[in-house]
């Protein structure tokens, strides 16, 4: 009895070592579920995916409304390897148009990024290989078809000003959190500058997925998801019309046209030549055709209208014109002679035969060179100033003030600044103030170190016809429905040279085209201001060039033409050149004889 | 205890069917799905419960040794025929659903050594009838382990709780724990220091009972069977199988590997963790219904009760089950015959140890053995014997006032 009584009471250490194992097991769950967060954060790694919805990306249009740039869809074939069944694969290839090794490594290749996950199998396909292959597609479970858009182009022009799209490399990956790697971004152009604009903004979809990766359905119906913002459209300031004609118009020609709407600022129309078709940068062929067009021996990839620099030759004149008469050197009246040039000591400036002496107008418009090396010799050696070095850095300082020699600051990428040498420049190269007004004096009649890209030339025209200031030139007009502009495209930017002087040099370009170096753009409906000027090329023929505006009063548009290598600016820049004014101020063209041979001639 | 019973099962339905659920079998009642087998088992069982409640309760005494030997029959059986189910033949295929004899073999071994241990003349205390006792438990576990089902055989350790109650020495429930301790010391700590620590306290003991030569021998003794044990635990360890042995690794953290062996008792502790306090509510749990826990409806099952339920939930069923023992454990007690309450015991101990090393190991504090959590995992065997064994006792309880 007494052995049973003890043994009963066992049952009090079995219970206890019950109840023992019962404590330690909550306390276990009170650390696990009460006081360890970690397993929540490792939960929700394991179940919540992000998805990225990507909005479409802004259209682009011309300052009319016309369609430049719009998003086609293209279709990416998709696979997801466990699905796949066994098929014909050598029909399947046919139908692709693959070999079969290269069949076999993509789908191997899918297969080692995940088998149940869908990896692109072949990317972007056209509509009609879509509808081709996407009828017999029902054979081979396992593939399907994912939309996305590409850019296209329904006119193949403005190539450089639009830009083209690709995918984000790394250093935008590294420096941005917004992209991931295989998400497109603008490389160049309107593209570029505008890039957060046209992209709009990221939706993003979190959805929960099981243990193999499959998407088992939105996450608290779609609570924490944002829908994607759609990029806005963009309204540029090409007028697609006049672009188109420029573009034709430099057929077979090496140079550029730029237009600029100057009471705006507005670029009407940007042409380099050679150029390339934007539709050939997109798509499946866009590395293939980059690699060709690079290569190519035209550089059709090289924007001249903002990267190429050139001696602006005898339009620089103007500028001299102006600062002499802002600094008082040049008077209207002022007259100086030429003796078929400009001859001092062993130096020589050629000029052409025309009555002497001649006055400022008349040697504007007849472009004498003597005037004009006398004119800047007595601007820099001006008694005003104490050294060669302060008149010259004067005068510097005032051609800057036209945009010249440093960066617009446009909406176009890849703009270069041109030169407009500094005054360390020349000490470097003739010593410390050891050089003079006539070791300088081709920057008189604008050849020499000096160099200005044929945005900054049309900016000239921009200012002379808006007598004293430009509003810096850009690309796009409108962001959306708004008027958005940029508050730094509305500000007027005024030269160093008081406005009335303007009217004497306008009154001058119109007279090199009434009576001078570009009668050939005389017209009788409008009047057109112009100044022609010829750059020296060490590397060939001289470089036709001409800037303009019209009509004198009110002007609409302001013009630079350079034709590379085509020798007098009056011989092509100046029919160009007027060709574009009369197509963009009456619509039609006079005189199909002169277009037709401008567009026929081939120059290079 | 019936109540406890039906929220037991009932618990474990409704949370096989959380585990289970998806989008495309949203019906609790679906019979392709486990939970809706389950039911099929829940209201088999229930009709297993009521014949059980009907017969007379001293049949089970009477055919003890022949439910034993045909036990033990089939046990051997199914080496044979069985159908093999991860990596364990010890199922016979009937149709679409197997049956497992080593669930029944604690029933089996249970009422024979309830028959046994309460016949007049048998006193655990003595040799022989250790030596019965000790054969009547092996012959199955040696069966079942040739059915490669380690699990299971380990379950028939726990009747050391009944034998301890019926009288075995306390020193040897002692002992049997010291070994475990000692088991997990020599696979964490280098063997040698373990032994060093030994002989330290070995000496210290000697030093103290120097005078008295019988203990004196008793603790040499001892000394050198621990040390042996040591050395043959080291021995065994790397002579187990390489699944079972990364199993204890992972447990004892020297394998860190979350992506295989690691996986199960990670994505199960992070399942439980994730639960918080309240949960994340019925059919939310994200872990168990995209599968990131194996065997969620099986061997894992708390872990879906963890997550959803949250450490309410946990707690609960904690709860009922450290109640059921412990009513289990009273009423054995006041049974009148000896064969009732040593059939008790050996249910609780069976019980106790299913609870504690299935719950341990989605807690991450025992090494993963697959045996199924009482009355809540999903599977007919188990259920179907779970059952049988606790309305059997539920029977004798109820006619303890007719015996003797």
């Amino acid at each position: 009895m007494i052995l049973k009584q003890s043994l009963s009471g066992r049952r009090f250490v079995i219970i206890s070592i019950f109840l023992a194992i019962g404590i330690i097991y909550v306390t276990r769950l009170i650390y696990l579920q009460l006081i360890d967060d970690s397993f929540i954060i490792s939960a929700n790694r394991n179940v919540l995916r992000e998805l990225t919805v990507y909005p479409p990306r802004g259209l682009i249009y011309d300052r009319n409304g016309k369609l430049l740039t719009y998003n086609e869809a293209i279709y990416d074939l998709m696979v997801i390897p466990k699905q796949v069944r066994d098929f014909d694969t050598i029909e399947f290839c046919k139908m692709l148009n693959l070999p079969k090794e290269e069949f076999k490594s993509m789908f191997s290749k899918a297969y080692n990024y995940s088998p149940y996950k869908a990896s692109v199998f072949e990317k972007q396909y056209s509509k009609e290989e879509y509808s081709f292959i996407e009828e017999k597609l029902y054979k081979y479970p396992g593939f399907y078809f994912q939309s996305r858009t590409l850019r296209k182009y329904p006119y193949p022009m403005a190539a450089h000003t639009l830009g083209y799209i690709g995918e984000v490399d790394n250093s935008v990956l590294d420096s941005s959190h917004y992209y991931k790697p295989g998400d497109y971004i603008g490389i160049s152009g309107i593209e570029k500058s505008y890039e957060e604009v046209l992209r709009g903004k990221n939706g993003c979809t979190i959805m929960m997925v099981d243990n193999l990766n499959r998407v088992k359905g939105s996450f608290r119906d779609g609570l924490f998801d944002t829908m994607p913002i759609p990029g806005q459209n963009l309204y540029s300031s090409l007028d697609a019309d006049l672009q188109a004609y420029g573009e034709l118009l430099m057929k077979n020609k090496r140079g550029s046209i730029v237009a600029i709407e100057p009471s705006t600022g507005e670029i009407l129309s940007i042409v380099t030549s050679p150029s390339y078709d934007p539709n050939l940068l997109v798509g499946r062929v866009r590395t293939q055709n980059y690699v060709k067009l690079s290569e190519d021996a035209d550089k059709p990839l090289f924007n001249r209208a903002l990267m190429a620099k050139y001696p602006p030759g005898s339009t620089f004149k103007l500028v001299n014109a102006l600062v002499g008469l802002q600094e008082g050197v040049l008077k209207t009246a002022t007259a100086f002679s030429c003796e078929r040039g400009f001859h001092v000591g062993k130096l020589n400036v050629e000029c052409h035969p025309h009555p002497s002496p001649l006055d400022l107008m008349h040697a504007i418009a007849v472009s004498c060179n003597a005037y004009f090396c006398k004119a800047f010799r007595a601007m820099i050696d001006s008694r005003k100033f104490h050294s060669v070095r302060e008149g010259y850095e004067t005068w510097r300082k005032l051609v800057m003030s036209f945009g010249l020699g440093e960066h617009l600051n446009t909406d176009l990428t890849s703009e270069l600044r041109g030169n407009i040498p500094s005054a360390n420049f020349y000490d470097k190269y003739h010593g410390k103030n050891r050089w003079k007004s006539l070791s300088i004096i081709s920057l008189a009649i604008g050849q020499g170190e000096i160099g200005i890209t044929p945005l900054q030339l049309a900016n000239l025209a921009s200012v002379i016809a808006n007598r004293g200031y430009y509003l810096t030139p850009h690309i796009v007009k409108a962001i959306g429905n708004k008027k958005n502009l940029n508050p730094k495209f509305l500000d007027k930017k005024k030269t160093l040279v008081d406005a009335a002087y303007f009217n004497i040099v306008a009154d001058a370009m119109l007279m090199v085209v009434e009576a001078g170096t570009a009668s050939s753009a005389k017209s009788d409906e409008y009047k057109i201001c112009g100044k022609t000027g010829t750059a020296q090329n060490p590397h060939g023929k001289n470089h036709s060039i001409f800037i303009a505006f019209a009509p004198k009063d009110n002007p609409k548009i302001a013009i630079s033409v350079v034709i590379e290598n085509a020798g007098f600016g009056a011989t092509w820049a100046v029919p160009i050149a007027s060709l574009m004014i009369e197509k963009y101020i009456s619509g039609k063209i006079t005189r199909p004889d002169v277009e037709e041979s401008m567009i026929n001639a081939k120059i290079y | 205890m019936v109540t406890l019973y039906l929220i037991l099962v009932t618990i474990g339905w409704v949370n096989i069917y959380a585990a289970v659920y998806s989008e495309e079998h949203k019906s609790i009642l679906d019979f392709g799905q486990n939970s809706g087998k389950q039911l099929i088992w829940i209201l088999s069982s229930l009709l297993i419960a009521l014949t059980l409640l009907l017969i007379d309760p001293k049949i089970f005494n009477t055919f003890a040794y022949v439910i034993y030997g045909v036990n033990l029959v089939l046990l051997i059986l199914v080496i044979f025929v069985g159908r093999e189910i991860s990596g364990s033949k010890s199922w016979f295929g009937v149709g679409d659903v197997g049956i497992q004899p080593a669930e029944f073999a604690k029933l089996a071994t249970s009422l024979a050594l309830a028959r046994y241990l309460s016949a007049i003349d048998v006193k655990i205390q003595n040799s022989s009838t250790k030596v019965y006792t000790f054969i009547l438990i092996a012959l199955p576990v040696l069966a079942i382990l040739l059915e490669n089902d380690t699990g299971s055989a380990l379950v028939f350790t726990a009747l050391i709780f009944m034998l301890y109650r019926e009288g075995l020495s306390g020193n040897i429930l002692i002992l049997g724990l010291m070994m475990v301790v000692m088991f997990f010391a020599t696979l964490m700590i280098d063997k040698l220091i373990v032994l060093g620590i030994i002989t330290i306290v070995a000496l210290i003991i000697i030093w103290f009972v120097r005078k008295n030569r019988k203990i004196l021998w008793i603790s040499i003794g001892l000394f050198f069977l621990t040390a042996g044990f040591i050395y043959s635990v080291d021995y065994a360890f790397s002579h187990l199988e390489e699944h079972q042995k990364t199993r204890i690794d992972v447990l004892l953290g020297k394998q860190v590997d979350l992506k295989k062996a690691g996986y199960n008792v990670n994505q199960s502790k992070i399942a439980i963790g994730s639960g918080g306090f309240a949960g994340k509510g019925f059919l939310n749990g994200t872990q168990t219904k995209y599968n990131f826990v194996p065997e969620q409806s099986t061997d894992f099952i708390f872990c879906t009760i963890g997550e959803e339920w949250g450490f309410v939930g946990s707690l609960t069923l904690l709860g009922l089950f450290m109640g059921l023992l412990i009513r289990i454990v009273t009423v054995a007690e006041r049974q009148r015959s000896s064969f009732s309450r040593i059939y008790g015991y050996a249910l609780a101990s069976i019980l106790f140890f299913h609870i504690t090393v299935n719950i341990g190991m989605t807690i991450g504090l025992f090494p993963v053995i697959g045996i199924p959590l009482p009355f809540v995992s999903y599977g007919g065997s188990s259920l179907w014997a779970f059952t049988t064994m606790l309305f059997i006792f539920i029977k004798q309880d109820s006619s303890r006032l007719n015996l003797l």
